[in-house]
């Protein structure tokens, strides 16, 4: 029941931003419109699935948007030019990812500071591999990203798949159960003779992988790197899993309400700018948005704690 | 009669039609300008310089509309969707300052292959289908130097003023100033120090550096660090060298007053924010179906002895010398990239 209402809310506050936008701008209700409309969410929604996999177990990760920087850089230079190399970067930040995790759990470390210290070390590398500007998309996934398959659009068929392939493995698969048990109850976890410790490696681990996956679209869709092109991901993903029906604790999260949450935000930016608001005021008109949506949730929560009660 | 009628009505529709076909071409086309930062006085400058003319540009009927967008944060990805969103929205063409040289490169080739316009400037893109009127900071330290020697045949030793170390710009100029004092070997770089384009920093540089310093006849700069370097020279009690300036407000300022007391004369020169409005009309003039070259090059503001009170007038206190561009201009910049 309560599951049902969390993912009502942003399925119904992305419909109602869509309406305005199509009302504001007709021309968006086309292929080529939805595409040029909700592209450069894809590589959005994926570090909010990133975003939400930490999330999921209690923590909170503020290098996300540092991390797809640099998967960025790696892709744009690395991957292009030597392949192997590159991959073996790549599998190589993954497993730094599932190292923090670890540490984190069996050092009782927080780690809303180790993700912060982390996030210079991502910076920094990034910077070290490409100190300025540049840099290529390997044609592949500038061919995967700009690909236009029949009836619709690719940004509306990876999100759909996003939101498939991570619900299928968050909230059907027994691991998936798992992992969300971990931010339920981590005791019971632990006494069910589970090793928390790798669970929560694992989560990381997911997490750097949606981080590669996300640096590597974005590469796709802007054709080159820069050092500092993903920062506002960082909020923008912990933004979409909020949004999108998630809590910070408890291991509530939903990965459909993710991707969903990822879409509205970047659909709010587009919406300000046809509305033809002056950039001083877009930033907060974002934040009133998001708390207008997030209102609206609360009474809603409010309100079926009362009938249950 | 009847045909007389209909032939006469015929050549009085052609004389209304024709002249209005060959100016206004434009005049249905729709404008955008894709700004990433409005945060310091050059870009506000920029902004209302491109209010001006542009405003101008839509109540002459010249275009049909000429918008400016500002990102509300400085960052690659918000300036490539808002880019995006201006294809949806039907312009014609895009003028950009682009956050990014190559991040934005994806959204823009999405607006070429809509068969948008798409002209980069100051911030300019490497993605080839796109226009670029970029700086020759290169050229701007080399000027400095010949201007030197026009006014000092004989040569002499040079101080050499240099911006935040580290960033491209710097690079540049420096360069530029070498490759001058190659050409005119008269002159001889005896000192260099970071003034970071700040007056109080240049200042306390220069000071810490002329008392290891022979006599020298010219400061080589790169704007911003002028007025610095004379109050540094001045309060050591050094004969005053030519200071090239840098268009800023407060070195125009010293400049005027120096002048007036005992006729200290120099050049000024720097890249003025409306370049913005040299970006519209280029990018008018692609739409008008001109030929222009991918590649063009803005042309410095210079301020001489002859221009200075006017200059001086016209801007106000702490910020740029400015200048808008007309049509004109941007025909000149255009017909140069083409030799």
């Amino acid at each position: 029941m309560n599951g049902n209402y969390r993912i009502l809310l942003p399925v119904l506050s992305l419909a109602v931003l869509m309406a305005a936008v199509f009302y504001l701008q007709p021309r968006a209700m086309s292929y080529f419109g939805l595409n040029l409309l909700f592209n450069l969410a894809v590589p959005i929604a994926l570090a909010t699935i990133a975003q939400m996999m930490i999330i999921m177990v209690n923590d909170i990760d503020l290098s996300v948007g540092t991390f797809v920087s640099f998967v960025a850089c790696v892709t744009a230079t690395f991957l292009n030019d030597a392949p192997l190399i590159g991959a073996a970067i790549l599998a190589a930040s993954i497993l730094a990812y599932a190292g923090l995790g670890a540490l984190i759990h069996m050092r009782q470390l927080p780690a809303i500071v180790v993700t912060l210290g982390m996030s210079f070390v991502w910076a920094g590398l990034a910077v070290l591999i490409l100190p300025s500007p540049g840099g290529a998309a390997p044609a592949w996934i500038r061919t995967l990203m700009t690909v236009k398959p029949p009836l619709v659009p690719m940004a509306i068929v990876a999100s759909v798949g996003i939101a498939a392939l991570t619900h299928l493995l968050i909230m059907r698969s027994s691991t998936g159960t798992l992992l969300r048990g971990v931010g339920g109850n981590t005791r019971a976890v632990l006494r069910a003779g589970w090793s928390v410790t790798r669970l929560k490696a694992g989560a990381y681990a997911l997490a750097g992988f949606f981080g590669v996956l996300s640096g590597m679209s974005l590469v796709g869709l802007t054709t080159s790197a820069d050092a500092n092109i993903a920062l506002r991901y960082t909020l923008l993903s912990i933004a979409g899993v909020i949004l999108g029906g998630g809590e910070f604790t408890g291991g509530r999260i939903s990965p459909v309400g993710a991707v969903i949450g990822a879409l509205t935000l970047a659909l709010a930016g587009s919406f300000l700018s046809f509305m033809r608001l002056s950039p001083d005021w877009q930033i907060g008109a974002q934040g009133a948005i998001l708390i207008l949506v997030l209102a609206v949730r609360l009474v809603f929560s409010r309100r079926s704690a009362r009938v249950e009660g | 009669m009847h045909l007389r009628n209909k032939l006469m009505g015929a050549v009085a529709l052609m004389a209304v039609c024709v002249p209005a076909l060959a100016h206004a071409d434009t005049s249905d086309k729709r404008i955008a300008l894709s700004n990433n930062y409005a945060g310091n006085s050059w870009r506000q400058a920029m902004l209302e310089s491109w209010e001006k003319v542009a405003s101008q540009a839509v109540e002459d009927g010249v275009v049909a509309a000429a918008d400016a967008f500002t990102t509300s944060e400085n960052q690659a990805t918000e300036q490539a969707a808002q880019i995006q969103n201006m294809i949806l929205q039907g312009y014609d063409a895009i003028v950009v300052n682009a956050a990014s040289p190559t991040a934005l490169n994806g959204a823009i080739a999405e607006a070429c292959s809509a068969g948008i316009i798409v002209v980069s400037f100051d911030g300019i893109v490497t993605e080839p289908c796109a226009w670029r009127i970029a700086v020759d900071f290169k050229e701007m330290g080399r000027q400095q130097v010949e201007y030197l020697a026009s006014r000092l045949p004989d040569g002499g030793n040079l101080l050499e003023i240099r911006g935040l170390a580290g960033v491209f710009v710097d690079d540049e100029i420096h360069a530029g100033i070498q490759a001058g004092v190659e050409e005119f070997d008269q002159f001889e770089i005896v000192g260099s120090v970071h003034g970071d384009w700040a007056q109080d920093v240049a200042q306390k540089a220069v000071a810490g550096v002329l008392p290891s310093l022979p006599e020298i006849v010219g400061v080589v700069t790169q704007g911003g660090d002028g007025y610095g370097a004379a109050q540094a020279i001045e309060a050591a009690g050094r004969d005053m060298p030519i200071i090239v300036m840098g268009n800023r407000q407060d070195e125009m300022q010293w400049w005027a007053d120096a002048r007036d007391a005992d006729g200290y004369e120099t050049l000024s020169l720097s890249i003025a924010p409306g370049v913005a409005t040299l970006a519209f009309w280029v990018a008018q003039q692609v739409l008008d179906g001109a030929e222009v070259p991918k590649d063009l090059t803005v042309p410095f503001l210079t301020v001489t002895q002859d221009t200075l009170d006017e200059a001086l007038a016209s801007t106000p206190e702490g910020s740029v010398a400015n200048v808008e561009y007309s049509l004109e201009d941007a025909k000149a910049v255009i017909a140069e990239a083409k030799q």
